[in-house]
């Protein structure tokens, strides 16, 4: 690449679905652009290395998220379905339709699941840092994680955001 | 003269017409021409944005009413 010294350093701290996306999008784009890229994985970011992903999004505590339907005709589609938080919380399951919904609409919009995108990362050569401190906290092994992420510890992921153009912290 | 190569990101979404785009240019000779196809509207500035960091050579990048279409040539 005629222009590999731009960088980009993520800190991904958050495991849910919905926001397993940026961080995995950034990199794979900055990758594609030719950029060093890596990605400190932390606190609830730490599960998007296990082998089997199971990230799930709630709805609970995302105001703002819309709740839209997969199926059916194009307004029906496109209607914001209003779900009190009261409803969301007493609900056995809901987390689950929430999460084949939003994976539903992903697919049918063509945007690439989280796996897709992990595998192109890994594809890309970016670095994935698992953080130690947090396996030990959480009880995670490294066994548990896919094979080419590495452990390492904040001063792992300080050293190689140092002299990063671009440091996100998600 | 390089030969020309087709890519149909159709239906992908933002980042998969980027990443695909520089996996397939990887596996090109120099010279060669790019032409990548996508319907994320997305592309226009992102293809644009992608070959100023790359240094590849934007050609061409049309809109022809949804479908978006580039010419990329690989410099290096």
């Amino acid at each position: 690449m005629a222009n590999g010294t731009n960088k980009l350093a993520l800190i991904a701290s958050r495991g849910s679905l919905d926001w397993a996306y940026p961080p995995f999008i950034l990199a794979t784009a900055a990758a594609a652009m030719g950029w060093d890229v890596g990605i400190f994985f932390t606190f609830y970011g730490l599960p998007l290395l296990k082998k089997e992903l199971n990230a799930k999004v709630s709805p609970l505590g995302n105001p703002a998220m819309p709740m839209k339907m997969p199926f059916g005709p194009e307004g029906f589609q496109n209607f914001n379905w209003p779900m009190p938080n009261l409803i969301m919380a007493g609900l056995p399951g809901f987390e689950n339709v929430a999460t084949s919904l939003m994976k539903k609409t992903f697919k049918n919009k063509g945007v690439a699941t989280v796996n897709e995108l992990r595998d192109m990362a890994v594809d890309l050569d970016v670095r994935l840092i698992a953080c130690q401190m947090t396996m030990d906290v959480f009880g995670f092994k490294k066994e548990e994680f896919i094979e080419q992420a590495e452990i390492g510890g904040a001063a792992t992921f300080l050293e190689f955001a140092a002299d990063a153009n671009v440091s996100l912290f998600v | 003269m390089g030969k020309q190569i087709t890519l149909d990101c159709s239906g992908l979404m933002c980042p998969m017409p980027v990443v695909k785009t520089a996996k397939t240019i990887k596996t090109m000779e120099i010279g060669d021409i790019l032409e990548m196809i996508s319907t994320d509207a997305g592309s226009m500035p992102d293809m644009q944005a992608w070959a100023n960091q790359t240094k590849h050579e934007l050609l061409e990048s049309h809109d022809e009413g949804g479908k978006f279409r580039f010419l990329i040539k690989k410099t290096h």
